[in-house]
């Protein structure tokens, strides 16, 4: 079960700062998947925090789960947007078909389903994200047929068909203002510009916008598995997801794509997990 | 100092008071539930809100957590607020009718109808227990957990805990789980019977204060008051 050491790994890395139980937790969860009482218990012991603390803090945020989840994430969005686009019978739907309630897994341990308030990409709602990948404009009609292709694993295909090397032109998915920044240019092309912000220090970040490619340049440099937060420059909307990196488990950072998709980028420096979703094309 | 108006009095604090100070400094009565000597201000009931600021400006803050300002005019029975404290203390009789403490306040303010849902809770998350287990136990076995309509009080998942002492604090303070008001009807909120005049004590003359367990007991209080108009 529960590897103590990693769990000590985890606290060791996060050392230097106090008052960074959230960062603990995080870790801790994106390692595990869930956060079990022996590694919370592990934590109080190791920071002199109390138990009901941190519990508390487990407990508050929907991020952290208590419960092991499923080999599969199915998260229906239910943000305004999508909402008013049927989310909700999306969210039904799935439900029936997996026999769990949201928030649930299914005994077999294959499937955690769960429903999220806005995905930050309300533009292509209603949204459904099964293991990080987006299916934008969902029907009650697709839900069978994405369990499936769940099941034989979505990450599978993926990976082969996305070798190629090419440019892509994205924008922030709240506002959908243009990220490309055509002043700062890495790898021949107009570089993709954010704002990170890491510890306690906050600056531009330049991405190179060849897919394929892991060039960046920073304004601060990032240390190694640093997980950054990323903000649109335009609307300062944080570029979040529910997604979780299929390598490291960070968080995923999404943006539109032009012409259709969703491209995300694991948040951790150096993690080079990335997915491509362009308008639903795993469906096709 | 600060100095601020209470009703139109002029009053003169130390920087960092709060209103609720303030105003108990004067002699205004305003009612509270989370606030405890003792305890840091908490600010969740709500109960103790007053009026601040003129025009449309006016707005109703919870004194326990509001500290005195400089020129600030308070009013602690404006109608806005009498009305404010009767909404909260109907919401509050909605989710815990078994109270003595939340039905004596209602009694004391004249609460006549509960108009909710009637839910029958025994929290109402005023986070006293909390903060006696944590500011004068230093146990910290008890806290928040979860989040909106899942929030409980409790211990790390619901164990026994390693670091309660079983001193019984957070049930000395506890206004809810204290002594439980034994109206008759379960399914009508609000009693009354502390509060209006046909208690036991008051027509039975032979039933002294020795036998009364209600204490502070709002049926004596209103008599004291009438009696004190009388002279
Ligand atoms: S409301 Fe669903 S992505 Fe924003
Ligand atoms: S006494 Fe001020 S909010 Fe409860």
């Amino acid at each position: 079960m529960m590897d103590r050491s990693e769990v000590l790994d985890i606290l060791e890395r996060h050392k230097e700062a106090s008052g960074q139980l959230m960062s603990i937790l995080e870790s801790l969860q994106s390692k595990h998947g869930y956060l079990s009482q022996e590694a919370m218990e592990l934590v109080a012991q190791e920071t002199g925090r109390s138990l009901t603390d941190i519990y508390g803090v487990a407990t508050f945020y929907k991020a952290f789960s208590l419960e092991p989840r499923g080999k599969h994430l199915i998260s229906v969005c239910l943000g305004t947007a999508c909402h008013v686009r049927g989310g909700p019978a999306i969210a039904e739907e799935i439900s029936q078909q997996l026999n769990i309630e949201p928030g649930g897994t299914t005994p077999d341990r294959e499937f955690t389903f769960e429903t999220v308030n806005c995905l930050g990409a309300c533009a292509l709602g209603p949204v459904v994200v099964v293991d990080g990948h987006y299916f934008p404009k969902m029907t009650t009609s697709k839900v069978g047929e994405i369990i499936a292709k769940a099941k034989t694993g979505l990450d599978a295909v993926e990976i082969d068909t996305d070798k190629r090397v090419f440019p892509v032109e994205v924008s922030c998915a709240y506002c959908n203002h243009s990220l490309m920044d055509p002043h700062h240019m890495i790898d021949d092309q107009p570089g993709i510009r954010v704002t990170v912000s890491f510890e306690d220090k906050h600056g531009w970040f330049v991405l190179s916008s060849l897919y394929g490619s892991y060039k960046i340049e920073s304004m601060n440099p990032i240390p190694r598995d640093m997980i950054m937060h990323m903000f649109c420059p335009h609307c300062h909307a944080e570029l979040i997801g529910g997604a979780k990196c299929p390598e490291c488990r960070a968080p995923m950072v999404p943006m539109i794509v032009r012409g259709g998709g969703v491209v995300q980028i694991c948040a951790r420096r150096g993690c080079k997990g990335h997915m491509l979703d362009l308008g639903g094309g795993t469906l096709e | 100092m600060v100095t601020l108006h209470i009703n139109g009095l002029q009053v003169s604090q130390e920087k960092g008071t709060t209103l609720l100070e303030a105003a108990q400094f004067l002699g205004f009565p305003i009612p509270t539930l989370c606030h405890m000597e003792g305890l840091t201000p908490y600010g969740a009931c709500r109960l103790c809100v007053v009026e601040i600021g003129e025009g449309p400006r006016a707005r109703l803050v919870t004194s326990c957590t509001y500290p005195v300002e400089e020129g600030l005019k308070v009013r602690t029975a404006s109608r806005r607020v009498i009305k404010a404290r009767k909404m909260i203390l109907e919401l509050l009789l909605a989710s815990c009718p078994q109270s003595k403490t939340i039905q004596d306040l209602a009694s004391a303010h004249d609460v006549k109808q509960q108009r909710f849902k009637q839910e029958h809770e025994d929290c109402i998350l005023c986070g006293r227990c909390v903060r006696m287990c944590e500011e004068q136990m230093v146990a910290k076995a008890i806290g928040f957990r979860g989040r909106g309509q899942d929030r409980s009080i409790g211990t790390p998942f619901d164990e026994k805990s390693e670091v309660c002492r079983l001193c019984g604090g957070c049930m000395f303070v506890c206004p809810v789980c204290e002594l439980r008001c034994t109206y008759t009807d379960p399914d009508k909120a609000i009693c009354g019977g502390c509060g209006n005049h046909s208690a036991v004590c008051l027509e039975k003359p032979q039933f002294d204060d020795m036998m009364c367990y209600m204490d502070p007991c709002v049926a004596c209080e209103i008599e004291n008051i009438k009696e004190i108009k009388e002279d």
